[in-house]
């Protein structure tokens, strides 16, 4: 895929509410094509109701979001991919690694036509892609939770999407499972793909993204990871994300 | 004439066999989502809600299957609406929509003078009253919720595992799971008859949490499901004839000792892996 003109992704505004609570006040952001964004804040900062408005899953009280030149919930199926963390899903669903990352092919697919050659080829190659393929007939349940977090990335790239969203793909998983992550993306960006992708990691932020966002509900910094780290914008966080990360490992 | 073989000489007992399989099949089809969508309160619930669509279909002087399907549909649809808007929590939306229907039912019932409408039928089941025209409605039915699961199989299977993710990745998982909902609630009109009122949740629950037990993937699981489903429905029957018991509580029963059984299997086969 080569660089499109114009922003993947547009956010003017953006004000979201949880019933009173304010959970994102006046975010303005734009991601482009072909670059790594990664959004960093402590918790309960709204990373993740950010990326689920981009992703069309919340109705935003007021502001505009354009996803691929159209509204989120206007796109055509397929074209964007999230990937959520993953304690969010039922590992005891009757499911293998396979049938989970063919899923991903699912939005791509009318109901008359077959899975075919074509998607398996992306299934496998996705799976190859995070070092999965020889888990392929494994039970969804009897996986790692960085196991796991690889499943959900490779379902989200054998769909093929013209966008990624990942919500702490990094949190709680192996330093094996963490750089192949960080390879996959990198190379999916390399080839044109815009990412946008929460972290609570923010030791390696240069390695993987090409702009950091400092999120607080609102917007406290943007910008290339070593300008954002010069202007202090998150050392409090910092702070903070060295002892979860601390008592996580513990 | 083998005396096996002899409950397959009346008529009413083939067209109780074709019923018993076609609802069998159906509610193991349709099992499958509710167990792995931890539905099966609303089965249970639309069932009973249903009874008041019966009640008010004899008052009518309509015919009670329409009566009970419309109740019903529109008692799933409600479930899922309020579900969705509501800041209400299922559970108690649908233990409060469906006892207050069926308490509807009741009281209109209680209020006639007098009336031909056998209760004890619609709580239990009579699935050797069923006539053509019902297996004519049972069928067309059947076709109908069949050749939906085909359409939407891919979508069903999706949103069952993962609704966020597949309604980020543009499917419209609100479409889908109202559809589920009047599939579910046709299937428990279709089954209301052979089971009745208070069996038929187990129907849809039992034999796919048995199959839930041996598979490990879900096409093996809704296969299996209706495997189980099928036997219970069809041995069920058969059973009842010979041990002169309630059909409907016949199927239930020996559905719950093949759930027990699958628990067996499953503890065998872990047990001997170790």
């Amino acid at each position: 895929m080569n660089a499109q003109a114009g922003d993947a992704v547009k956010v003017v505004n953006l004000v979201v509410r949880y019933d009173r609570t304010l959970a994102l006040e006046g975010v303005t952001l734009d991601v482009h094509f072909g670059e790594a964004m990664g959004i960093v804040g402590p918790n309960g900062s709204g990373k993740s109701t950010l990326l689920k408005s981009i992703a069309g899953l919340l109705t935003p009280a007021s502001g505009a979001i354009t996803v691929l030149g159209a509204p989120p919930k206007k796109i055509p199926a397929g074209s964007l991919a999230y990937v959520p963390q993953i304690e969010a899903a039922d590992w005891s669903f009757p499911a293998t690694v396979w049938d989970v990352v063919a899923m991903g092919r699912f939005p791509r697919l009318h109901f008359w036509q077959h899975f075919g050659e074509q998607d398996r080829s992306a299934v496998e190659a996705a799976l190859r892609a995070v070092n999965m393929y020889n888990l392929r007939a494994r039970h969804i349940g009897e996986l790692s939770g960085g196991q796991q977090q690889r499943v959900f990335v490779a379902r989200a790239i054998a769909q093929r999407p013209q966008l990624l969203l990942l919500d702490e793909p990094t949190t709680g998983v192996d330093a094996e499972t963490e750089e192949a992550l960080r390879r996959v993306v990198r190379s999916l960006v390399d080839d044109g793909m815009p990412v946008l992708m929460t972290t609570h990691d923010l030791d390696r932020v240069d390695e993987w993204f090409d702009r950091l966002l400092v999120l607080d509900r609102r917007v406290l910094a943007i910008g290339k990871p070593d300008e954002v780290a010069e202007s202090g914008a998150y050392a409090s966080i910092r702070e903070h994300t060295h002892t979860h990360g601390h008592a996580r490992s513990a | 004439m083998n005396p096996l073989l002899v409950p397959f000489e009346y008529a009413f007992m083939q067209r109780a066999f074709v019923a018993a399989i076609a609802v069998g099949l159906l509610c193991s089809v349709m099992g499958t989502y509710v167990v792995l969508r931890k539905l099966s309160f609303i089965g249970d619930g639309i069932a009973h809600a249903s009874f008041a669509g019966i009640v008010i279909a004899y008052i009518r002087g309509l015919d009670y299957y329409v009566g009970a399907a419309i109740v019903a549909v529109l008692t799933a649809l409600g479930i899922g609406f309020v579900h969705r808007r509501g800041n209400i929590s299922l559970d108690t939306t649908i233990g409060v929509l469906f006892t207050g229907a069926f308490a509807l039912g009741v009281f209109l019932m209680s209020r006639l003078k007098n009336y031909a409408v056998d209760l004890q039928s619609f709580l239990f089941g009579d699935i050797l009253s069923v006539s053509s025209k019902d297996l004519l409605f049972i069928g067309i039915l059947s076709l109908l919720i069949a050749l939906t699961v085909v359409v939407l199989f891919r979508g069903l299977l999706y949103t069952t595992f993962d609704p966020v993710v597949a309604q980020a990745s543009g499917l419209h998982v609100e479409t889908i799971e109202y559809v589920l909902l009047v599939m579910l609630a046709l299937t428990i009109i279709v089954a209301l008859q052979s089971v009745g009122i208070i069996l038929v949740a187990a129907l849809l629950v039992t034999p796919a949490a048995a199959a839930y037990q041996l598979t490990k993937r879900f096409t093996p699981m809704m296969v299996l499901a209706v495997v189980l489903g099928i036997a219970s429905t069809v041995g069920g029957l058969y059973l009842s004839y010979f041990l002169r018991s309630s059909s409907g509580a016949t199927i239930v029963l020996l559905a719950t000792m093949l759930f027990f059984s699958a628990i067996g299997v499953k503890h065998l086969k872990s047990f001997r892996s170790a």
